[in-house]
């Protein structure tokens, strides 16, 4: 289900800004908010067990698993809370701008973004916190909606700005942390078959805390963005293992989270102790 | 005015035990599932938590007493700082058996590669020799090496503080911690009074007695005393100074509620006679003092005398062996 045609890797003839890419007013951000770490809350526990397994052989983890723990420090930092804060986000209208260098720039309105083939994916996510899930995501490769506005040639990144609304989000309104969320991809990474965007989960729409209406997800990376490495440590949590939901104990961490084969090439080269 | 402060002594000391509470939720929590999805992250934090606040709790008695004359607080110290040496190993058990699995090569790991985990176990390194001497027993058989001992208690503080800082992504929350162990530790300087804290600090100390026997002590802190004493004759004749005093007469009926301080400093005070002939065996007469307080009120001072115990734990390091 992932494997990434080649033909399809963009190369890096393609450019985009590194600064305006996409200036989100209000939109590419919620998808992003610290996206790798979270799911969200619903009381619809729908989905009855699921038994399907990612490629490794590891079932899913239930859509109330992926709806009440979620890391989204713009509604707040307490994992369990955020469903709750998030229920009355207003995720429509929504739209997502994207800019900078590119031929077209253009706004995509939500319906714009929904026309983009949706297809299910089942990833694993690697929280930077030790702890992982696997979720059936449903949504469309990035790379669709970033040929659509033609970057240019001398784009190399993508920036993604996220929404700010601290009347809704109120995280926001703690400025310990800089707002909007900002985050960024190189353009090849922001290319790749597996970077998702996100419109909905187990074969629903989004729910808010899990970063409706649209979320950036990256399975080989953690929820900031940074390349999932057993063996780069972190000060704070275990990089070495994680602990599933759902599991006791603690299972070794794959490099890039199991997605070597499809995303090592992109760091050939690198040193990933230092780059990751 | 014994029975007065009879209701004083009995509230904080079955009020200590709320400190089962956090325990009691938690297993509550479990077993109707309204931990989240992530139980053992769970487990870690709130018995992690319930230990801090538990020694801050613990800590701040010696200050409520000292700067407050708060004197019950003085007999919550040990419980509190027992129910956080539970919650601290409750936390242990569940970061070695729950999550690593007991796994030799993982914790090690862990061990070599986190900082917070090395200040965590410092922490339970310290604390753990301290729960164990917490006896009478220990008490009496340490003498006065026993105080010495349990002035880790301080380093055990900050390493706690400085394990959860280490491992919190926002730091805001233990830095308050922080914020306030030093301010603890800093209620415990000698300088650190309120105004008119020399009057109280005299009552508990040196009530009454000091004025007429301030030649007893050849103690530095005593020559102190005495240049203030102008001062606490004042302040002594207070009336609510005169309220533990009285029962202070028939051995230590007091015993409960008295102030760290009395046990040591009290040599000079409104000790028995017998105890004041002997000034210069004060401090070799620190083992003794919890045996001696626990003939006079065994029922009322079920652990060791406050004496002994709450000086340690809680004296202001200035205060004493200095």
């Amino acid at each position: 289900m992932r494997g990434i045609p080649s033909s399809e890797i963009t190369p890096e003839h393609v450019y985009l800004s590194r600064r305006r890419f996409m200036a989100a007013t209000g939109a590419l951000g919620a998808m992003l908010a610290l996206g790798a770490c979270g799911a969200s809350p619903d009381t619809s526990p729908t989905a009855p067990a699921d038994t399907r397994t990612d490629e490794l052989g590891d079932r899913l983890n239930s859509f109330e698993q992926i709806t009440t723990y979620n890391n989204y420090y713009e509604f707040t930092t307490d994992k369990q809370r955020v469903a709750r804060l998030a229920r009355d986000f207003r995720v429509s209208p929504w739209e997502v701008a994207v800019g900078g260098l590119a031929r077209r720039p253009r706004v995509f309105g939500l319906e714009d973004l929904l026309r983009f083939e949706q297809e299910e994916r089942i990833y694993r996510l690697r929280c930077v916190e030790g702890w992982s899930m696997v979720i059936p995501w449903l949504g469309f490769p990035l790379r669709r909606l970033l040929a659509e506005v033609e970057p240019l040639a001398a784009a190399r990144y993508v920036r993604f700005e996220t929404v700010l609304r601290p009347e809704e989000m109120p995280g926001q309104r703690d400025r310990f942390y800089p707002w909007p969320y900002v985050e960024g991809l190189r353009l090849d990474e922001a290319m790749h078959d597996l970077t998702l965007l996100a419109t909905g989960l187990y074969g629903r729409s989004l729910t808010p805390q899990n970063g409706a209406p649209l979320r950036l997800v990256g399975p080989w990376k953690y929820g900031f963005y940074a390349n999932v490495n057993p063996d780069v440590p972190h000060p704070r949590w275990s990089q070495a293992t994680e602990r599933r939901i759902g599991e006791g104990g603690r299972r070794p961490t794959l490099p890039f989270n199991g997605y070597a084969e499809e995303v090592a090439a992109l760091y050939a080269g690198l040193d990933l102790r230092v780059n990751f | 005015m014994a029975d007065q402060q009879q209701p004083w002594r009995a509230w904080p000391r079955l009020a200590v035990h709320l400190a089962l509470l956090p325990l009691a939720l938690l297993i509550f929590d479990a077993a109707t599932g309204r931990l989240s999805v992530n139980p053992i992250q769970d487990m870690t934090l709130r018995t992690g938590k319930a230990a801090l606040a538990l020694l801050m709790l613990s800590l701040a008695c010696t200050p409520l007493n000292r700067l407050l004359g708060w004197k019950w607080a003085v007999a919550l110290r040990k419980p509190l700082g027992l129910y956080s040496f539970l919650y601290v190993c409750l936390h242990l058990l569940v970061f070695a058996v729950a999550d690593y699995r007991l796994d030799p090569a993982l914790i090690g790991q862990a061990i070599a590669e986190k900082r917070y985990v090395l200040a965590g176990l410092a922490s339970f390194a310290l604390l753990l020799p301290l729960a164990l001497t917490s006896t009478r027993g220990a008490m009496r058989r340490l003498g006065r090496w026993w105080r010495r001992l349990h002035r880790l208690v301080y380093a055990a503080a900050a390493l706690a503080v400085l394990h959860y800082l280490w491992l919190s992504k926002v730091w805001r929350e233990p830095a308050l911690w922080g914020v306030a162990l030093v301010i603890l530790l800093l209620a415990r300087l000698p300088i650190v009074r309120p105004p008119r804290a020399h009057g109280d600090r005299h009552r508990f100390l040196l009530p009454g007695a000091q004025a007429q026997h301030p030649q007893i002590s050849p103690e530095r802190h005593l020559q102190q005393s005495k240049i203030r004493n102008p001062q606490s004759k004042m302040a002594s004749a207070a009336p609510s100074s005169g309220s533990a005093r009285p029962a202070r007469a028939q051995g230590h009926p007091d015993a409960g509620g008295e102030p760290p301080q009395q046990a040591q400093h009290g040599e000079h005070g409104p000790r028995p006679v017998d105890q004041r002939r002997r000034p210069q065996g004060a401090r070799q007469q620190q083992g003794d003092d919890p045996a001696h307080d626990e003939q006079a009120l065994p029922e009322l001072r079920p652990e060791p005398p406050g004496p002994a115990l709450s000086h340690q734990i809680a004296g202001a390091p200035g205060d004493d062996q200095e």
